[in-house]
């Protein structure tokens, strides 16, 4: 079956997220779609398996239109989606996930045995023999509840399997066997689309590739006759956007220093950052930026290493701890870690600087107004309400509470974790002119970003990670597009 | 740049003191007696243990917890307090101190299990609503702690410039957790705490502590519910304070506070408290079936919740 959309346009408050884009899978193919974060890829499948409707655009299967109203009218055509995040009951059963929602049944009452006879066929023919129908889904490692995904989709006779990043949480056997799978799916005639980040396993197993930048599509073509080269450079290769500010002029002394630092997912990571100064910290999804972020902000516990602040030993074992040394933090989610969105404006920059315009507990209000009117104004926040809700603030503004949060509590180091993901293009650039008014002012700042030309054209120096490891260090002067995309990516043939 | 802040709370309080005004109307045309400085007093009265165990259940709720313990907590405090009064040293005294501090215990174990062991609100003091309800029976021996000094009836008897004791200390209670709320920094971790948890403790809050005393706060304020009560009843009853944790929280959510946390006001409390006393009053008044004012009170919270998720999708619409 064959799979197209045509001219798709999918408008975010802020964002443009497909814009124009068209794209087709034919069956009996692997159709890789690869893309920068941001670029639109998800916003695309969400599109493709009935998760969103685009503002524009047609979709049709096998050349008829059609229009998916939700998931469901796309799995009636055949259009399914494997979700990165599984979409399975635990406490079921693997035959009771299989088939939910279709189950054999005689008046109403689930007939068991045909069931686990259906779904045993149905695994046998995905070649999960050792996979037992009657297992509970949380019992089963990830790989397993994977394929009982597939399964479901292929006793359901999906024509069009949409799989995002399926190999992520797999070894390096599953992913063989995952591949297998895949092979035999499409040489049965059903179209799979493909997203990853892995180009090793693009060039393995699709024979078709679609990139993505900022919602565009760049290139839809054979992957024969590509390099990973030619695949890197239209993944990242975009202009530097105008408008980012000078760099620092030299920076000051060492402020922060990691040595061999683990923390969940991040291994042995050792950096240092100085006074004046703007460290990109650049990885894929999952490289364990966030969670390094989170360590030097005592969020997450260090399992090993050491940390220094102005020279002495720093171990945070709260955020509490970590504010009161001075440091800061913008989290990746403003909304759901960032802010208290029923508070004000007002609560929400006082709040950790609470305890110094309190005596005895008591809030002095006056000294709070003032204190946060001086940077609600500094940092042009819009409209300039003290007593506005946050949840009412456009996201650059509710970024900008959040970062005058920290400028009221005179925070030395600040942790940015991506502070323009999802606010529009004017407010991006207002956020890179106060950060590197902070750093200026002499401030150490280390920002998170998947935005390879934001992190280009803001960064003093670059950091890269990826698997939980600093794989790489450049300087402004160093750091191309090319060469950090061969850093996060672990591609040494593309540098 | 001061612009008064028109927040779905204050609607909501302004919402309910004018139904509260509409309610007590069509009583005075209906219900013989009602319209009356004593009766108004009565109400009052009628409401002050229930007033005093809802300023800290607002605290609860604005955490978005719960505390089922509190009847049972009125009762043992009733009742250990009573015991202390009558071994006759400093009577009154005694007694509130011995039902503040076995009230406090009580917060102490609900706050640790809930702050720190994480158990879920609900079922730690649903555990401590069955064990506090059992230890007043035992401590009593099962009966009511009579035959007190005289001077133990001070706070639930008492009359000072025509308002009676009970309701003074609610009004007190309500003043002081008004203040604690709306101007402390413990107040504004408890609403930061309860609009966002994540975002608080990020933040520097340090929401554990601030979960557990107010546990702690509001089995302190049962302790002097619990003595209020057992005052005015002139003794320590063991079965005292059944289901007022379920009164308790009805006047707190008709007073707007989220269930969700993070929103509600001791303002809003003070209303939802008057608002019920005043519709079981006029409807005792108007010789209403007390069973159909069980149906006529259940209708009322109903509209209040409906109220609240109405309000809180136009907030999140808007």
């Amino acid at each position: 079956m064959d799979l197209s959309a045509d001219a798709l346009v999918k408008r975010y408050p802020g964002v443009l997220a497909l814009d124009g884009v068209s794209f087709a899978a034919s069956g009996g193919e692997v159709h890789a779609v690869a893309g920068e974060n941001g670029a639109g890829k998800s916003t695309l499948m969400k599109v493709l398996s009935g998760a969103v409707r685009p503002d524009a655009g047609t979709l049709a299967v096998d050349g008829r239109s059609v229009r998916f109203e939700s998931p469901h009218a796309a799995h009636a055509v055949g259009v399914r989606m494997i979700h990165q995040e599984l979409s399975l009951v635990p406490e079921l059963s693997v035959a009771e996930n299989v088939f939910l929602g279709a189950e054999p049944a005689r008046r109403g009452v689930v007939d068991r045995a045909r069931q686990h006879a259906a779904a045993r066929a149905v695994l046998d023919r995905l070649g999960q023999a050792r996979l037992d129908p009657a297992a509970r889904v949380a019992d089963l490692p990830l790989a397993a509840r994977q394929m009982t995904e597939i399964a479901k989709a292929v006793a359901a006779d999906a024509r069009v399997l949409i799989m995002d990043e399926p190999t992520a949480i797999l070894a390096q056997e599953e992913t063989d066997a995952l591949f297998r799978v895949i092979a035999q799916l499409r040489d049965e005639g059903v179209a799979v689309i493909y997203i990853s980040h892995r180009l090793e396993e693009i060039f393995r197993i699709a024979s078709r590739i679609t990139v993505l930048r900022d919602g565009r599509v760049v290139e839809s073509a054979s992957l024969a006759g590509m390099s990973r080269t030619d695949v890197v450079k239209l993944m990242v290769g975009r202009e530097l956007a105008a408008g980012y500010p000078r760099p620092a002029a030299a920076p000051g002394a060492e402020v922060l220093r990691l040595e061999r630092v683990d923390s969940g997912p991040v291994r042995g990571a050792s950096l240092a950052l100085r006074r004046g100064e703007i460290v990109g910290l650049v990885g894929l999804v999952g490289a364990g930026r966030t969670e390094l972020a989170q360590a030097i902000f005592g969020a997450a516990p260090l399992t090993g290493g050491r940390m220094f602040l102005d020279g002495a030993p720093f171990t945070p074992r709260t955020p509490r701890e970590a504010i009161a040394a001075g440091v800061g933090l913008l989290p990746e989610d403003r909304k759901r870690q960032g802010l208290v969105l029923m508070g004000t404006i007002r609560e929400n920059v006082s709040l950790p600087s609470l305890g110094a315009m309190a005596p005895r507990g008591v809030v002095d209000r006056a000294r709070e107004r003032a204190g946060v009117a001086r940077w609600v104004e500094a940092l042009a926040v819009r409209p300039p309400m003290l007593d506005r809700a946050a949840q009412q603030l456009s996201g650059g503004n509710q970024q900008k509470v959040v970062l005058a949060r920290w400028m009221l509590r005179h925070s030395r180091v600040l942790l940015f974790d991506e502070p323009t993901r999802g606010i529009d293009v004017g407010a991006k650039a207002e956020i890179y002119a106060l950060m590197r008014r902070l750093a200026d002012d002499g401030a150490a700042i280390l920002m998170i970003s998947s935005d390879l030309p934001e992190a280009l054209g803001m960064a003093d120096r670059l950091v890269a990670m990826r698997d939980g490891r600093v794989v790489g260090e450049l300087t402004r002067d160093e750091a191309t597009q090319e060469r950090v995309a061969a850093l996060i990516l672990g591609e040494s043939a593309a540098a | 740049m001061n612009v008064p802040r028109m927040t779905w709370q204050r609607v909501a309080d302004s919402m309910l003191a004018l139904a509260t005004v509409v309610e007590a109307t069509v009583f005075a045309f209906i219900a013989p007696g009602f319209f009356s400085l004593d009766n108004a007093v009565n109400v009052l009265l009628s409401v002050a243990v229930t007033g005093i165990l809802a300023v800290g259940m607002t605290a609860v709720i604005l955490t978005a917890g719960i505390d089922l313990s509190v009847g049972s907590v009125v009762a043992l405090t009733g009742v250990t307090g009573a015991m202390a009064a009558a071994h006759g040293f400093m009577p009154a005294t005694m007694a509130l101190l011995v039902a503040v501090l076995v009230g406090t215990a009580t917060g102490v174990v609900n706050g640790t299990l809930t702050a720190y062991l994480e158990v879920p609100a609900f079922i730690s003091t649903l555990a401590m609503l069955t064990i506090a309800r059992g230890l007043a029976f035992i401590v009593s021996g099962g009966r009511s702690i009579g035959d007190l000094p005289s001077s133990f009836g001070a706070l639930g008897r008492s009359v000072i410039a025509g308002i009676p004791a009970p309701v003074l200390v609610m009004a007190a209670v309500m003043l002081a957790g008004s203040f604690v709320l709306r101007r402390t920094v413990f107040g504004r971790h408890i609403y930061a705490i309860g609009g966002n948890t994540e975002a608080a403790w990020l933040a520097g809050v340090n929401t554990k502590r601030v979960i557990w005393w107010v546990y702690v706060l509001n089995g302190a304020l049962a302790g002097i519910g619990g003595l209020t009560l057992a005052s005015r009843l002139g003794a320590g009853v063991p079965n005292a304070g059944q289901q007022y944790e379920l009164d308790v929280i009805a006047a707190v959510v008709v007073g707007g506070a989220s269930l969700f946390g993070g929103r509600g006001t001791i303002a809003g409390t003070l209303w939802g408290t008057v608002f019920i006393g005043v519709l079981t009053n006029g409807l005792n008044l108007a010789n209403v079936d007390p069973y159909v004012q069980k149906i006529a009170l259940g209708v009322v919270i109903v509209l209040a919740v409906v109220g609240d998720e109405i309000s809180r999708r136009k907030r999140s619409a808007g």
